[in-house]
């Protein structure tokens, strides 16, 4: 919504300023869980995880995704919802993905509380998904939207917006799966 | 749902009941629900004092008073007044209220989203009240809620109330949020036409500061809040190490207790500057308007708050001095707390030097001002003390730090929001608060605080220990201490008994108050300048204010008046526009 | 004006009380002089620059005060001047942080002659062990912790077995010799405090803290607990007894090892100890064990909970009022449903031992019967 015409500092539009502010404040919240990751694994009693084989397929998932959305934005057509479905449907994959992942831990017999490493696993990845799950919701609510007739620019800004979070989420949880695999 | 832009004319805001005063997207309803939701639960905080001031000058007199009721009793108290109270009021009350206003806004640049950031704030003080309804009752934990002690057996509320408390505060978070989002953005992107960041009143530098730094640290919060969560819930050993508590040998193990406390004062210290900016840059502009002279040094004190809002991500571990972290952690965190005291020092050099040579009026607004430099300058220098890790080992916690923190953060800057309150109220309200009854406010706290936590610091240097629900059994201090600790108790229930003299005096005010000019104080900020007093929705009428100064023009040489407002356009300046 | 009187004043009244309050520093009692000294400097500096401010605002109020026809100066910079106060101030840090760090340099590097003390902390009393003559402690994990393993001491580890146990909140020291006190907790959070020696650390569970000092004046001094640990937390009070190196050693042979307290414990039923004595001995180390002496005394001394001394058949005012006298069925009673009759000047602050077994709960009131001025009945 276009409060009043502003002196920006950035040549950006406020709902862009905001979400880039927000996603440093992800970047935080993930920094200091891994800080708390790297400084717990110090102590004596860590122990390796073993990887449930299904994390790497979700991380495809969860590429192949950002490759929809990022297509969807490249569309120039009105209201080329076809991409953002797909990303969606992608990303809500890699949540039960991860669910599964959960299930393959359990069954191997590592719970929340087996060491630390299996509680990080199961916070990191729940933190993780919590936020996607949020941003699924923006994609709801931007289809939503289109549906009962926004305007094409707006529409178009908002899977931006939205896109540019995927993608952050993405770079986030390449970052934690990584490390998850490293230690 | 969405607010009409302005285009031209009249702003045509939303009718109904629900929308216009509940569920207000207008920065300024906002405002004034969170800061009367902070004052209350703030009210709350302080009773609360007062018990445990009567625990503490009249030990054994209360029955109701028990070791429990007092453990639970700190940490509320310490919790809502950081958290509940300052936090909330100043960013969220005074930020929301004043940043459109002062850079010549309609609004925030996210109006839905601030309504949702004051719901999420009131739930979480629901939440945090639910607390002394839950079996057990609250966490007795002290407001830092450390592990082990605060999810074991033998501290108060180890049971529900420490998960409530946890609950309540991820919640705020969330509010904390939206807020920060909000006013940065806000700040960043819809600065009326002339308003550059260096034009900005420094109210508006401190709010700014304080949000970037409150996004910044409160994740902290957030993630050891939730593992401290999840220890308790369902037993993981994030902190928790073997224990055996009470004779019972838990399941924990090999958790850190310490890396709850680097992840709580790596959010905590900041928290102390978010409460600290924006008082900072409140008294400076009060300090400017009263003394009809511009604030010393501006640029400076935007770069003071600019790098102490940066090195205040450096310095939380002074607070972990004998925490038995690694001990050589305390040459670099001494070191980057004393360079901090720098550019904090400087603003106080400059309030003082923009009272030489002005022309001051000792308006109740001012009164404030000047009594928050005077009890900042001690609360900042006992910082010293504190900062210097050799000199903190004997005094960490005793009731030198309690000194100390109260004076900086629970007196001086309550001061500058006092300051704040008596200079707005007019522009709020369109009325003015009784003169005298202000000043029946200021002196009492004013004395009252000095009286209060002056000698405190002495208790402090004799070793007497804090979070002590009694003093029985142990030698080395003196008879005589009791007597201060009664002079301390009288001297806080008498200082908080006054402040109802401000609850009184704004109740009575709003309607009976007299009727105020829009420019009551002649000051020169943008929120003086609106068409309309009280602001009406969308602030400024057709048109929004045009910039051409900064914020500090009082007396300036040949000036028609004593005070140039923001907007205000010299003869000179006129010719210009008109050729645009 | 007023306010400039009133600052005046408080200055005035702020220098009156620093200068001849009683309340300062307890008389030093060891080797940390130096943090007392970088005390009196930082009061020095800080207490100057109070004054001076204050008095330079007070000067302020009443010269630049409203006045019909004056208009305020509009200068608003002087680069030359704050950029002076900024080198003053920053040489004012200097001046206080390095000294202090230098001092604080002395803290983290205990001298190598440095005696050895482990102090205990736990929810809510103090104990401590020495290592013996071998010079070594012995090797302890929490899970070691039972009745007749107080410390956690392995078993199995040999330098254990001459560590001395102190289990009371009384621990002694030689004059003038350096000992480096490491710190450890079976709980939660605690912090070793002996206000006239100065330093202070925290006690973390999990991990063993530690710091140094040397005392350099006999006397008692108290040992309060500085990092909040609950309830009892005020009532977490020592004692560190400093004597002459004789008088120590005579105290020192007074206290038994571990090799004697496993003994103890694994000692087949001596034909002396009757059964009864066998319960009284049990219920004695659940007391310990249990964490009861955390909240009750055996010596009369007033605590968080009701003194056991004297306390079996007494005569007990309930919070409501009404009498009872205190019996087996009480006690008992009050162990497994502890705020069911509080005795009245006492809070409801026990917490409940639901999983005692029978065996358990009559050993316990069996032993505080002991305790009685009554005879014991055979």
């Amino acid at each position: 919504m276009n409060v009043s015409a502003g002196w920006g500092a950035f040549r950006l539009s406020a709902s862009k300023l905001g979400l880039w502010l927000f996603m440093a404040v992800v970047t935080i919240l993930f920094s200091a869980l891994i800080s708390a990751y790297v400084v717990r694994m110090g102590l004596p009693d860590w122990r390796a995880l073993p990887e449930p084989g299904v994390l790497w397929f979700n991380t495809a998932l969860l590429v192949l995704s950002s490759v929809a959305l990022q297509w969807s934005r490249g569309q120039s057509a009105l209201h080329e919802l076809r991409g953002v479905w797909v990303g969606a449907l992608l990303g809500l994959l890699f949540v039960l993905g991860q669910f599964w992942a959960w299930a393959q831990l359990y069954a191997l017999g590592y719970f929340v509380t087996s060491n630390p490493s299996s509680s990080f696993f199961y916070l990191i990845t729940a933190l993780h998904g919590l936020h996607l799950v949020g941003g699924l919701g923006a994609w709801v609510w931007v289809g939503v939207r289109a549906k009962s007739g926004s305007s094409k620019d707006r529409f178009l800004a908002n899977v931006a917006l939205c896109t540019t979070y995927w993608h952050f989420l993405l770079l986030v949880w390449l970052v934690l799966f990584a490390l998850m695999l490293l230690t | 749902m969405a607010q009409a832009a302005s285009i031209g004319g009249e702003q045509h805001g939303p009718q109904g009941f629900w929308t216009k005063y509940v569920f207000s997207q207008d920065h300024k309803i906002i405002a004034m629900q969170y800061s009367s939701t902070a004052i209350l639960v703030g009210v709350l905080g302080m009773v609360m004092s007062w018990v445990i001031r009567l625990q503490l000058g009249f030990p054994g007199q209360f029955d109701f008073i028990s070791p429990s009721t007092y453990y639970q009793t700190i940490t509320l108290h310490g919790m809502i007044m950081v958290v509940y109270l300052l936090t909330a009021l100043l960013l969220g009350g005074f930020g929301n209220y004043f940043i459109p206003l002062m850079i010549g806004a309609r609004d925030m640049a996210f109006p839905y989203l601030n309504m949702l950031s004051y719901w999420f704030y009131f739930l979480s003080v629901i939440v945090l009240l639910a607390s002394f309804f839950v079996p057990g009752g609250p966490t007795g934990a002290g407001w830092t809620l450390y592990p082990p002690q605060s999810i074991t057996a033998g501290t108060p509320g180890s049971g529900m109330g420490i998960l409530v408390m946890l609950t309540s505060l991820v919640i705020f978070i969330v509010a904390t949020t939206m807020g920060g989002l909000n006013y940065i953005t806000t700040v960043l992107q819809l600065r009326a036409k002339g308003m550059t960041l260096m034009r900005m009143p420094l109210t508006v530098w401190g709010v700014f500061v304080a949000s970037i730094i409150a996004l910044l640290a409160f994740p902290a919060l957030f993630v050891g809040g939730v593992m401290l969560l999840l220890d308790r819930v369902v037993g993981s050993s994030f902190f928790m190490p073997a224990v055996v508590s009470l004779g019972q040998q838990l399941d924990y193990k090999g958790g850190s207790p310490l890396l709850f406390q680097h992840l709580f004062w790596y959010f905590g210290h900041p928290e102390v500057y978010i409460v600290a900016l924006p008082a900072f840059g409140l008294a400076s502009d009060i300090i400017s308007c009263h003394a009809r002279k511009p604030i010393f040094g501006y640029r400076m004190m935007v770069w003071a708050i600019v790098a102490i809002g940066g090195i205040s991500f450096t310095v939380w571990a002074h607070h972990m001095f004998v925490s038995g972290m690694n001990p050589y952690f305390g040459f670099f965190f001494a070191s980057t707390t004393l360079v901090i005291a720098i550019p904090t020092a400087i603003k106080v050099y400059n309030w003082v030097l923009t009272l030489w040579g002005g022309s001051i009026r000792l308006v109740t607004p001012m009164l404030f001002a000047i009594g928050f430099v005077s009890t900042f300058l001690v609360g900042g220098l006992t910082g010293l003390f504190l900062g210097n890790v050799v000199v903190d080992i004997p005094l960490t916690d005793t009731y030198f730090v309690i000194a100390h923190f109260h004076l900086v953060m629970g007196v001086s800057a309550i001061m500058a929001i006092f300051a704040g309150i008596y200079q707005w109220f007019p522009k709020i309200t369109g009325r003015m608060l009784s003169e005298g009854l202000g000043r029946l406010h200021f002196w009492v706290t004013f004395i009252g605080v000095y009286a209060l936590f002056f000698p405190m610091h002495y208790l402090g240097f004799l070793g007497v220990p804090r979070r002590y629900f009694a003093y029985e059994g142990v030698n080395f201090i003196p008879p005589s201490a009791a007597g201060l600790n009664v002079f301390i108790s009288v001297a806080a229930l008498v200082t908080g008994a006054a402040q109802l003299v401000l609850l009184f005096n704004l109740a009575w005010s709003v309607f009976k108050g007299k009727k105020a000019e829009d420019n009551p104080w002649q000051a020169t900020t943008l929120e003086w300048q609106t068409p309309h007093t009280p602001p009406r929705h969308g602030n400024w009428g057709a048109e929004l204010p045009v910039v051409n100064r900064w914020a500090y023009d009082y007396s300036v040489p040949g000036a028609p008046q004593d005070y140039l407002p923001q907007n205000y356009e010299t003869p000179a300046e006129q010719p210009q526009r008109a050729s645009t | 004006m007023a306010l400039a009187i009133v600052l005046v004043l408080i200055v005035v009244g702020a220098v009156a009380f620093h200068l001849w309050s009683p309340w300062w520093f307890t008389p030093l009692a060891s080797n940390w002089g130096q943090i007392d000294m970088m005390l009196v400097v930082t009061i020095a500096l800080t207490g100057v620059v109070f004054v001076a401010i204050n008095l330079l605002i007070a000067y302020e109020i009443v010269r630049f005060r409203r006045r019909k026809k004056q208009t305020a100066s509009y200068v608003h910079e002087n680069s030359k001047l704050e950029w002076t106060l900024i080198v003053l101030t920053s040489i004012g840090v200097v001046a206080l942080l390095a000294p202090g760090l230098f001092v604080y340099s002395e803290f983290v590097s205990p001298p190598p002659n440095a005696i050895v003390l482990e102090a205990v902390g736990q929810q809510w009393q103090w104990s401590f062990r020495l290592p013996g003559a071998d010079g070594r402690l012995g090797r302890t994990n929490v899970r070691h912790i039972g009745t007749h393993n107080w410390f956690g001491i392995d078993p199995n580890d040999p330098y254990g077995q001459d560590d001395i146990l102190v289990e009371d909140s009384e621990i002694h020291l030689p004059l003038g010799v350096p000992v480096k006190v490491l710190l450890r907790s079976k709980d939660v959070l605690h912090d070793f405090y002996v206000p006239q020696f100065r330093v202070k650390m925290d006690i973390v569970p999990g991990s063993v803290s530690s710091l140094w000092f040397t005392p350099t004046r006999t006397g008692t001094f108290d040992l309060v607990c500085a990092e909040y640990c609950g309830l009892g937390h005020y009532a977490m009070n020592g004692k560190v007894v400093v004597e002459s190196p004789e008088a120590y050693q005579a105290w020192l042979s007074t206290n038994k090892d571990f090799a004697h307290e496993l003994a103890e414990g694994a000692s087949t039923p001596n034909a002396e100890k009757t059964p009864d004595d066998i319960l009284i001995e049990t219920g004695e180390h659940l007391a310990q064990a249990k964490g009861c002496l955390g909240c009750h005394t055996t010596d009369g001394r007033s605590s968080v909970g009701p003194t056991w001394k004297g306390l079996f058949g007494k005569q007990e005012t309930l919070g409501d009022g009404t009498q009872v006298t205190v019996d087996g069925a009480y006690i008992k009673e009050s162990i497994v449903d502890p705020t069911a009759k509080v005795v009245k000047g006492f809070p409801p602050a026990m917490p409940a031992f639901s999983q005692l077994t029978d065996e358990e709960l009559k050993a316990l009131v069996r032993y505080i019967q002991t305790l009685s001025d009554s005879p014991k009945d055979k």
